[in-house]
């Protein structure tokens, strides 16, 4: 099986899904000849042509709002927004629009698309390169939300949104995307939506995390595992609709919560994460759930390792969660 | 596309005069208090009649406010688009929009919201697939003069022209956005020369002349079809009512301003024609009206008679699939009254 990083496994799942199915078009800026800034979509225009793999005139709310008019016309149009931190100029057309045609037009006219886009920082981006901001788009009814986390995942992940018929907003974290590495089979797969994944058990404090802050939630883990405290790390993949029926089997079985997150604290993901727990076992907790997050700042440029969730500041939350 | 004989032009003058009544009734409902808003077209009844007529049944439309009605010009019928005003059982839509937000998948007219200038950039994606898969579609993409402010209308139209996609832009210049004056919209001398400078052919033409405007849209709907690529055609009219029925217009213009207009009513107009060439007279005109009075009362009785959609509706066609969250939320919503 080949070993992959997540910018090659992403490009395959692009490739075979263009290949299986004419109506797949990619379209952004500097997808075709450049093959992205990250090169995610190297080479799709050599093998597709620059009729499926269109680089577009500058203008996040144009590709977004072209993108919804083609799919209305039975095409399935995946997008690439160079940076999650552009992404803003298209967000009334991914809230008002590409969210709500199934629904406004009573199920007659279904705007199925793939918006991708490079989240998050720790790769000296500045504010205009490093936001997460998942939390703006899973407030939005209409939209699912996915996070990979490794190169297998990714390739699953993403041909599962393909196919999906609702629209998924498919983040994808820039500060793993050459450093996860991991076995990727040839053939196509799918990770089903809505499926976290334990992917260290333990029985003291579960922690939830997903994206490039699982890495930092991992390692965070294993020193408190020398410590004696043994946590729980769930990759939750699919932020939303999340898989509500693993983190609660997951907390009723160890009693504590941490969730770890890089977007901003307050409204962030997190805080609906610790209610749906609350809600569901109350009973169970044992200690306060904690929030372990970006703070609520702008995303700093010289002190972005001050302002990130790394494994320093998730260790004595974990330790604290596990002893109270 | 209609031909313009005495017979066609009586068939214009027929759709114009049956949205005009339309409007004039909901209006009215509005003020007693059995709807909850409208948006007529009054005086600008041409547009939409003469797109109608003009584009085929398999082409798009992307309508704004003042083109729902061109979906009764396709063929849509009276009593379903009256659901959708009351919102109820009946309406294709399930009763999830405002009235006068009317859409139709059976006449290829696609839903749309009120957000300005949004749907611009769908007619342009929606052309461009159409040209991809070789299909012979051709999208109407439609517009006021306020949403050529929009980010989205620059958007569209050069995407539309880089990428020459099959799609006619038609821009309703009625001269006021709610209470905004057309001179607020831009310091241009037309709106039509705001397309020129995304090199896109364009023209400005007189929007109460159904005639001409049938004629202006069918040869940039035939371009668009031969694959010469988009057109922008600006219609110069005037919004004789309010903007909506929450609107008093005269907190902002001249009764003269719109006295002077109200000479210039497509349908009048079209009237004049037709009575100096014999092919109407007030009688005939008397019978066309109480014929389109009968069918509107016919419809409203039926249409109004309909319950509300049910309320399991509320959670359906936020996804295909009805997730676990909305599940939850639904019975919830059950579990109360």
């Amino acid at each position: 099986m080949p070993q992959m990083n997540m910018v090659q496994a992403v490009n395959e799942a692009l490739r075979s899904a263009m290949r299986r199915d004419k109506r797949v078009v990619v379209l952004g800026e500097d997808v075709g000849k450049v093959g992205g800034v990250f090169r995610v979509t190297a080479g799709l225009s050599e093998e597709f042509g620059e009729e499926r793999v269109i680089d577009t005139p500058l203008s996040e709310n144009g590709i977004v709002g072209c993108a919804v008019g083609m799919a209305l016309y039975g095409m399935v149009p995946v997008v690439e927004i160079q940076f999650s931190d552009f992404i803003w100029p298209a967000y009334d057309q991914i809230v008002n629009e590409l969210a709500k045609y199934r629904y406004r037009s009573g199920g007659e006219y279904p705007a199925k698309l793939v918006i991708r886009t490079p989240v998050g920082g720790g790769i000296k981006g500045g504010h205009y390169h490093s936001q997460h901001p998942e939390a703006a788009f899973i407030h939005v009814a209409g939209l699912k939300v996915v996070c990979p986390s490794n190169p297998y995942d990714a390739k699953g992940l993403l041909l599962a949104s393909i196919q999906d018929p609702d629209p998924v907003l498919f983040f994808e974290p820039k500060r793993v995307y050459r450093a996860a590495k991991g076995e990727v089979p040839e053939h196509d797969y799918l990770v089903p939506l809505e499926s976290a994944k334990v992917v260290r058990p333990g029985r003291h404090v579960t922690v939830l995390a997903y994206g490039a802050m699982l890495y930092e939630a991992l390692d965070a883990a294993a020193k408190a595992a020398e410590k004696g405290v043994e946590a729980e790390v769930l990759d939750l993949r699919t932020l939303w609709p999340v898989d509500i029926a693993a983190i609660v089997t997951s907390v009723k079985h160890t009693g504590r919560l941490v969730v770890v997150h890089e977007a901003p604290r307050t409204c962030g993901f997190g805080a609906e994460l610790v209610s749906l727990v609350v809600e569901r076992c109350f009973y169970h907790l044992e200690a306060p759930p904690v929030r372990v997050t970006g703070f609520d700042t702008p995303f700093p440029y010289t002190l972005e390792m001050e302002y990130m969730p790394l494994s320093h500041r998730i260790l004595p939350a974990l330790l604290d969660c596990a002893k109270s | 596309m209609i031909e313009l004989t005495l017979s066609g032009q009586l068939e214009l003058y027929r759709a114009l005069r049956r949205i005009r009544i339309l409007d004039e009734r909901m209006q009215a409902l509005q003020r007693q208090g059995r709807i909850g808003f409208y948006g007529t077209c009054t005086g600008q009844e041409a547009v939409p009649v003469a797109l109608g007529f003009a584009l085929r049944p398999s082409d798009w439309v992307f309508p704004a406010l003042r083109e729902s009605s061109l979906m009764l010009v396709r063929g849509f019928p009276l009593e379903t688009y009256l659901a959708q005003v009351f919102g109820n059982e009946r309406d294709v839509l399930k009763g999830r929009q405002m009235p006068s937000h009317m859409s139709g998948r059976a006449v290829n007219v696609v839903s749309w919201s009120s957000c300005i200038g949004t749907q611009l950039t769908h007619a342009v994606g929606a052309a461009w697939a159409a040209k991809m898969r070789g299909d012979a579609m051709v999208s109407a993409a439609c517009l006021g003069d306020g949403a050529t402010s929009s980010a989205d209308f620059h958007a569209a139209l050069n995407f539309a022209q880089v990428f020459r996609v099959p799609c006619v832009f038609v821009c309703q210049n009625n001269q006021w956005a709610i209470s905004t004056p057309a001179s607020r919209q831009s310091n241009t001398r037309t709106f039509a020369e705001r397309a020129q400078a995304y090199a896109m052919p364009a023209e400005r033409v007189d929007g109460n002349d159904v005639c001409g405007l049938l004629m202006t849209f069918s040869s940039a709907i035939e371009r668009a079809r031969q694959g010469q690529g988009p057109t922008f055609i600006e219609c110069v009219t005037y919004r004789l009512g309010p903007h909506s029925t929450s609107d008093d217009p005269t907190l902002y213009r001249t009764e003269a301003e719109v006295a002077e207009w109200r000479m210039r009513d497509p349908i009048a107009r079209l009237a004049r024609e037709l009575e100096a060439s014999g092919a109407l007279d007030p009688v005939l005109a008397q019978a066309i009206d109480q014929a389109l009075q009968a069918e509107l009362e016919a419809a409203l009785t039926c249409a109004e008679a309909a319950p509300p959609p049910p309320r399991s509706s509320l959670f359906d066609d936020v996804y295909a699939a009805l997730p676990a969250h909305l599940l939850e939320q639904r019975r919830e919503l059950f579990s109360t009254r």
